[in-house]
């Protein structure tokens, strides 16, 4: 760790240079593991797209732009299950939330706050969103209270927890479809109109460009003031270069998808521009969906890293006992923990009701699934203690990727599921193994 | 017990615990008194184990009365030992194995900045404080505890118990990990802290280290105190008798678990 040690500048030209890059940068090997994994997968179904179809369909930004679309739901539900597998639980219940949570939000915006606000009401979409998350939050409050003050396996809870909400889901919209939501409400669910557009876009990117190095500065001067190794310069700016490299790709690629030739029309009429030869070019940016889950996961890395929550929930996930003995409220945590997963579960509630512009009773159904696999794909360990923000983002992007690149390919559905089964236990196989020939070494 | 007219430190009374049917602890009494070292002997399952976590709050005592300088104490979990000045050194460190040195010593203590995060970079600047004067050796601050060595990691929980201003310190089994130069090294912090005035309760079923450490003993069988006496009064043998036999010696002042003598 220590990288300025004097020793270490004498053995540099012995080791090779990847891993004295990984050395002095301090990426996690795990991350670059599930990064490559990733970039595998696109560029295999790229590959093959193009010998199948004669050209690469999926590296376009209109695909890579539909991906993190379709991701968001589940990487929002990721970020919070991370925390739930670290304390030794598991929430099977977030499906039946998010489904629960979108009925309720669907009635009150269709049903019950027009006869009062009026049906165009620029009130309806917050009061209905606070709602929403209000109702989740409590949900998840309430399953966390039966496993941490009435001792019930969090798996009973949550298994109960899921028939329930899942049924009451049903008994709220009476098995019935509530559409059309709220416009401004539906805006959560990406789209043309959903998106941030390019200048917006633009401007984030180089926002998380600055917030990136000055996290790093003051990263450095903190190591600085205690007197602790620092990271050698080079290092420090190729980090930065990643990170920027990453973020204004990543702006560049979405803001290279215009919106669809249809919507652009109609936008241009009814604004009264002429469009030019070859249809109007708008470039769509950074879908909302996609920023929440974005904020989702920097909030959640915040509160796991750098607030007495996070501490605790890792502490307690690596030794619940020592723990508590160390005079940590271990049961006001897990209400809090599952409190905190029930009210992403409302956040992605939102996202995907917003997308269909309805609500319905078998919103995200088995999709607790996906969000567990998502968080384990992504490094978290079942054992408890271990796992990260990062790791389920970028987990739930590797589920997605798999699965809309089969879709593009044409892959029978049953054949989809069957892949992802098998993806998913041979990612946790090979992270046994290489934890276990780590943990010898 | 001690008729020197100084109020203990730590008083417990006639304290009870039971796990269903199985007395662990039987109407057990001991006191400790400011810079004293009290050895607690027993077998396994003597009781000993339990009735210490009576005083540190893991266990919530079915009988009895805790006093604390005097005065009676509220100990229903291990925050409010804590809040009494009680320190312990768990058998099995209780560590938080996934984190790192500096987590686990501030573990429920978290110094935070004015933002109120956490300020990983002031703990692990205490924490090379600590464990410099501790274990001068000890380098591994960013790696998560489990990967440390057992004096390592014993070190590291025992720098928890006293990095907080402890008035009263349980150590159970505290040189079980070590080798015999660390063995060494925690004997001398157990006299560096009694010259502090800090109460000592030293749990070990190695009686050569607690004829060398403590001022007492009490021993303990069958959840029941066969007797306590000071050390220069006893002999091993004796303090072997009692242990094994509940014979309490005529140095010893005898407890309800005494095997009346023949």
């Amino acid at each position: 760790m220590s990288s300025t040690a004097p020793g270490a500048v004498g053995g540099a030209p012995v080791e090779p240079l990847i891993r004295r890059l990984l050395r002095a940068t301090e990426i996690d090997t795990r991350m670059i593991g599930m990064i490559g994994a990733l970039a595998l997968i696109w560029v295999g179904f790229h590959i093959y797209t193009i010998i199948l179809n004669g050209e690469g369909l999926f590296l376009t930004p209109r695909n890579l732009w539909n991906l993190l679309v379709q991701t968001s739901s589940v990487a929002v539900m990721a970020t919070g299950m991370v925390l739930i597998i670290v304390m030794r639980h598991i929430d099977l219940s977030v499906g039946a939330i998010l489904g629960f949570v979108s009925t309720i939000i669907g009635v009150t915006q269709v049903h019950i706050l027009p006869q009062y606000l009026g049906l165009d009401n620029p009130a309806i979409w917050i009061i209905t969103l606070i709602l929403g998350l209000a109702v989740g939050a409590a949900i998840g409050a309430l399953h966390g209270s039966l496993v941490a003050y009435l001792g019930i396996p969090a798996f009973i809870v949550t298994l109960g927890g899921q028939l329930f909400w899942r049924g009451a889901a049903w008994w709220v919209t009476t098995g019935q479809t509530i559409a059309p939501l709220d416009d401004r409400f539906s805006l959560m669910g990406g789209g043309p109109l959903g998106s941030i557009g390019a200048v917006a876009s633009w401007a984030l990117g180089f926002l998380a460009c600055v917030g990136i190095m000055i996290g790093l500065y003051a990263g450095r001067r903190r190591r600085m003031r205690y007197n602790f190794p620092l990271r050698p310069m080079w290092a420090e700016v190729t980090l930065a270069a990643i990170g920027c490299f990453i973020a204004l790709g990543a702006t560049w690629v979405v803001n290279d998808y215009p919106w669809p030739e249809r919507v652009a029309a109609n936008y241009a009429a009814a604004n009264n521009i002429v469009a030019p030869e070859g249809g109007l070019f708008i470039p769509t940016g950074y879908a909302i969906p996609v920023l929440m889950a974005l904020v989702a996961g920097v909030v959640m890395t915040f509160m796991s890293k750098r607030t007495r929550f996070g501490r605790y929930v890792y502490a307690i996930g690596g030794n619940p006992e020592a723990a508590e003995l160390a005079g940590i409220n271990t049961k006001r945590i897990t209400v809090l923990v599952f409190a905190v997963m029930g009210m992403l579960a409302a956040i992605s509630g939102c996202i995907e009701s917003a997308r269909l512009d309805s609500a319905t009773n078998v919103l995200g159904q088995f999709e607790e699934l996906y969000v567990i696999a998502a968080a384990v794909i992504g490094g978290t360990s079942l054992m408890g203690g271990i796992g990260t923000i990062y790791g389920a983002l970028i987990g739930a992007l590797v589920i997605q990727s798999l699965q809309s690149g089969m879709v593009l390919l044409g892959f029978d559905s049953a054949f989809q599921q069957m892949v992802v089964g098998v993806v998913l236990v041979g990612a946790v196989g090979l992270d046994t193994f290489y934890r276990r020939r780590t943990a010898k070494g | 017990m001690e008729a020197n007219g100084k109020t203990p430190l730590v008083e417990m009374k006639d304290i009870s615990l039971a796990f269903g049917g199985l007395k662990a602890v039987d109407h057990a009494s001991i006191d400790l008194f400011p810079g004293e070292v009290v050895g607690l002997l027993g077998h396994n399952g003597a009781g000993k184990s339990c009735l210490i976590k009576v005083l540190s709050g893991a266990y919530k005592r079915d009988g009895g009365h805790i006093f604390i300088n005097g005065e009676e104490a509220t100990i229903n979990n291990p925050r409010d030992a804590k809040h009494y000045g009680i320190e312990t050194i768990y058998q099995t460190l209780a560590l938080a194995d996934n984190v790192d040195a500096a987590s686990n010593l501030y573990l429920g203590r978290e110094l935070l900045t004015r933002w109120g995060t956490l300020d990983d970079s002031a703990m692990e600047a205490e924490a090379r404080k600590v464990m410099g004067r501790l274990n001068p050796n000890f380098r591994r601050f960013k790696d998560p505890v489990t990967s440390l060595s057992g004096g390592q990691r014993q070190s590291v929980a025992i720098a928890r118990a006293i990095h907080f201003n402890a008035r009263i310190l349980i150590m159970d089994e505290p040189t079980a990990a070590l080798g015999p130069q660390e063995t060494a090294q925690v004997g001398e912090l157990i006299k560096q802290l009694k010259a502090d005035g800090i109460g000592i309760f030293l749990i070990s079923h190695d009686i050569h280290d607690v004829f060398d450490l403590a001022d007492r003993v009490a021993v303990m069988k069958n959840g029941q105190i066969v007797g306590t006496g000071r050390v220069e009064n006893l002999t091993k043998d004796e303090v072997l008798g009692m242990i094994i036999l509940g014979k309490c010696p005529p140095g010893a002042t005898p407890g309800p678990g005494a095997v009346p003598s023949d």
